[in-house]
């Protein structure tokens, strides 16, 4: 029976080809808008480390003081942790690997003749930077804690920089001056820039920066190089702008946790520092303000996705409703225009169930085709999202699930469509249109 | 033309009715908002600056081992760099005039601080950027001054970037002299900047003079800039440069060349994208702000031209299918003596109707959508003149819609009255 309605649609549609075309239009244009957006949204919302993002938490304290407040859109300084609370949760170990970070920007001034000198972002951060993130080394390897401890001149290198510096001779051993220092390269890790980059300060460029370079933390802090990302301090004078001091933040901090169990007792740690912190007269705010992001609440705290692209989500679903409506009234013209032959076969014994499946597969048939003219429209508007200069415009691919989900989306939208429109062409009653025919 | 039969014609078409009308409605809502938002956007990219915009272009550059630390010496030594790279670009044939400063309008990159009347105040009267020049800043941006006078040469201090802001004196914007001193005459008063205890007198008013960030979070101080006589001394520098009339380009040439002729030992870019560039002209400055409105304006644009294509082909479809249900009984009305102007307009009418039932649902589900709009995505109310436009663009749609298939109702002969049932 499935082939024979198949048969009876594809017959029905090709009768009135400037309706159907303006069907498969209408649907294919909702969709196409809406997955766009729909695509757009799901690549900036994505998990940025699939299979890691589970065990990687950023802790948040509480240091400001009583009387602080929290001005308009300002960063919000709590979203950073000052140096003295990332020392003392670095040292304290509780977690199976801890990292504290920050951003910087250094000017690289390359050995090579005829190289200007250029700027490079990077990133400052301790020893188990590398192993909590996973990130896999072309040649050498990261520093130790040690080195840390020891404020080692040492760097990091990405692939690209590598090969910019020093093309394909092995950049291991050698020395790089940067910022007005010699650091000695040690390794080189494989290019790698998680969307969006989750672990930088809340003022980056989320979907289009890329570290190049990574150097020890204490070792910047000694040398007084370059950091970018904001830096909040709420103390009297200089003093309150220092990098080493207990009244600015500026800087951020993961921790892997193995396990829900593991990540509770650490929310707990933290309450007890804060506590402690209080009983010794530096925090003067709860304790409990302490919190525990993991990975994917930390990024929903942050709000990566701008309102401009949320504002045109909803719009493209609102066209996507009226070209359904539009759909409805169409659909509706057309079965009802078809009295005369479904009476015939109602006649010849065909249920109201069997008449209602015949225009439901009907409408899904206009609702493939309208899928396929989707897809080409959508990868019109990515194409189109991609030409933007923002930060996110160079994500706007589909991938297959984006793809199937076209598909999906077009085909239960027409069915949808084509309910109210079925319904009423099977209860017609059968005897007065045979009458006229 | 009696309404009573039109009504009873269309009582046997619920749904059809309701489904052109809820379409009606929908489309004016969206429209509506749609050509709202492009309005707004478009006002805001040609909002002037209160630069004389034209053969102004900037020029970002840093050291490359220029002297660190906070300390007298470097700061000294930075501002000889500074004062010699500024020399050089005046002397250039083609360069009017030119000023080393912290930022300019457009660029997002703002300095802004609390404005207070009194010393130590707490709660700020209001927020304003800080712009840091010397003499030639209001010659060279093309500020209108409109009360007291400029700075003079003597009056040019300088220091390092990262310390304390405490101005001897200041010129304020005329947006900003009304709001801290509303009875008129700011020159030669006395305000407090980022909550200082020290005094600032204002000695001029501009204009007008926007602060250097367009996002949503400066909406609240965008005309409200103080202009501070000093050159900020740090490891890299910004220079404002107006050219001669018609000299822009050649000037956008020679400035890095200068530059470099001073001292090879910086980075200055002048790369293949805007990003990687570091000279920009003010026109480049102004299209990168705009960019995103520009961008949600043509979005807004395309959507209202198929929203309207889509309702269209939709009012069309089904019309064409009722005139094909009531052919006998058209048939029977032009036996009857109607003519074909008649036939015609009964269905333009009809169309009336039904839009017009559509359109006043739609006209309460724009204001709804506005104020939804106001709530989450911080926009303004809309005024009545939009949704009377949106109004007259849908019904004047449908009819034009509805024309075709009303032509070919008109255009059923009599005879179809005496076929048989």
């Amino acid at each position: 029976m499935f082939r024979y309605y198949i048969d009876l649609a594809l017959r029905s549609l090709k009768r009135t080809p400037v309706l159907t075309a303006l069907m498969v239009m209408a649907i294919g244009i909702g969709i196409g808008a809406s997955m766009t957006m729909i695509t757009v949204l799901h690549v900036m919302t994505d998990d940025p480390m699939p299979g890691r993002s589970a065990q990687l938490y950023t802790p948040h304290l509480d240091p400001l003081p009583l009387d602080h407040k929290q001005g308009g859109d300002g960063p919000d300084p709590t979203d950073n942790l000052t140096w003295p609370d990332a020392m003392a949760l670095l040292k304290a170990h509780r977690a199976t690997r801890q990292a504290a970070m920050a951003g910087g920007s250094l000017l690289v001034r390359p050995g090579r003749t005829g190289l200007r000198p250029f700027y490079v972002d990077g990133r400052y951060a301790t020893a188990d930077f590398f192993a909590m993130f996973g990130m896999s080394f072309e040649r050498g390897q990261g520093w130790s804690g040690a080195d840390d401890e020891a404020r080692a001149r040492v760097v990091v290198l990405s692939d690209t920089l590598d090969r910019k510096l020093f093309g394909d001779a092995d950049g291991i051993g050698q020395m790089v001056r940067m910022g007005d220092n010699d650091f000695r390269v040690i390794g080189v890790t494989a290019d790698w820039s998680p969307k969006p980059m989750f672990y930088a300060d809340a003022s980056a460029q989320h979907y289009s920066d890329a570290d190049e370079f990574f150097l020890p933390l204490s070792v910047a802090v000694d040398l007084k190089l370059q950091t970018n990302g904001n830096q909040s301090g709420w103390g009297k004078g200089d003093a309150g702008m220092s990098l080493t001091g207990a009244e600015m933040t500026w800087l951020q901090f993961w921790v892997q946790l193995d396990s829900p169990a593991k990540a509770e007792a650490y929310r707990q740690y933290l309450i007890d520092y804060s506590a402690q912190q209080k009983s010794l007269g530096r925090f003067q705010r709860p304790p409990t303000n302490a919190k525990l992001y993991s990975l994917m609440g930390w990024l929903a705290h942050e709000n990566l996705v701008p309102n401009d692209v949320r504002l045109q989500l909803w719009l493209a679903l609102g066209f996507l409703f009226v070209c359904m409506i539009n759909i409805v009234a169409l659909l509706l013209a057309k079965f009802l225009r078809r009295s005369g032959e479904i009476s015939v076969r109602r006649a010849l014994g065909a249920g109201r169930r069997d008449i209602f499946v015949q225009l439901g597969i009907e409408s899904a048939l206009i609702g493939v085709a309208g899928g396929a003219l989707g897809l080409l429209v959508a990868q019109l508007g990515l194409w189109s999202i991609r030409q933007r200069p923002d930060d996110y415009a160079h994500l706007a691919q589909m991938d297959v699930p984006m793809l199937l989900g076209t598909l999906a989306l077009a085909v239960a939208a027409s069915v949808l469509a084509g309910l109210l429109p079925a319904w009423r062409a099977c209860r017609v009653a059968p005897a007065l249109q045979l009458k006229t025919m | 033309m009696t309404l009573p039969p039109i009504l009873a014609a269309l009582r046997k078409h619920k749904a059809g009715v309701l489904l052109i009308a809820l379409q009606v409605a929908l489309t004016l809502a969206i429209v509506c908002n749609a050509i709202f938002i492009i309005g707004q956007r478009v006002q805001r990219i040609h909002r002037p600056t209160g630069l004389q915009e034209d053969n102004l272009f900037m020029v970002t550059q840093s050291w490359v081992g220029a002297p660190t630390g906070d300390d007298q010496a470097a700061t000294d030594k930075l501002d000889s760099m500074l004062r010699t790279d500024v020399a050089a670009l005046r002397n250039l044939p083609d360069v009017e005039s030119a000023v080393a400063i912290n930022t300019m309008p457009l660029t997002n990159s703002t300095w802004s601080g609390g404005i207070g009347m009194k010393p130590d105040q707490e709660h700020s009267t209001a927020q304003a950027a800080y712009y840091f020049g010397d003499e030639q800043m209001l010659p060279t941006l093309g500020l209108r001054l409109i009360a007291g006078r400029n700075f003079t040469s003597a009056e040019i201090q300088h220091r390092a970037f990262r310390g304390t802001n405490e101005p001897v004196l200041v010129i304020i914007t005329k947006a900003l002299a009304d709001k801290l001193f509303p009875d008129g005459n700011a020159v030669g008063k006395v305000i407090y900047v980022d909550g200082g205890k020290k005094p600032s007198t204002v000695v001029g008013v501009v204009e007008r003079m926007q602060v250097p960030s367009v996002q949503s979070w400066a909406n609240y101080f965008t005309w409200y800039s103080v202009l501070i006589p000093a050159r900020l001394d740090a490891g890299f520098a910004r220079y404002a440069i107006r050219a001669k009339p018609g000299r822009l380009q050649a000037a956008m040439r020679e400035a890095p060349k200068a530059l470099f002729a001073v001292d090879p030992m910086r980075v200055l870019d002048e790369g293949a994208t805007y990003e990687d560039s570091s000279v920009h002209s003010f026109a480049d400055i102004r299209a990168n702000a705009y960019r995103a409105d520009r961008g949600m304006a043509v979005l807004m644009g395309v959507i209202c031209l198929i929203l309207l294509c889509v309702t269209g082909a939709g009012i069309v479809g089904l019309t064409s299918f009722w005139v094909g249900q009531r052919h006998k009984q058209i048939g029977v009305r032009r036996a009857l003596g109607a003519r074909k102007i008649d036939i015609l307009r009964y269905f333009q009418l009809e169309n009336l109707m039904i839009a017009g039932v559509g359109a006043a649902v739609g006209v309460a589900l724009a204001v709804g959508l506005n104020l939804l709009l106001m709530h989450f995505y911080e926009m303004d109310r809309m005024p009545v003149l939009y949704v009377l436009l949106g109004l007259v663009v849908v019904l004047a749609l449908g009819q034009a819609a509805v024309f075709a298939p009303a032509r070919r109702a008109a255009n059923v002969p009599p005879v179809v009255a005496t076929r048989s049932v």
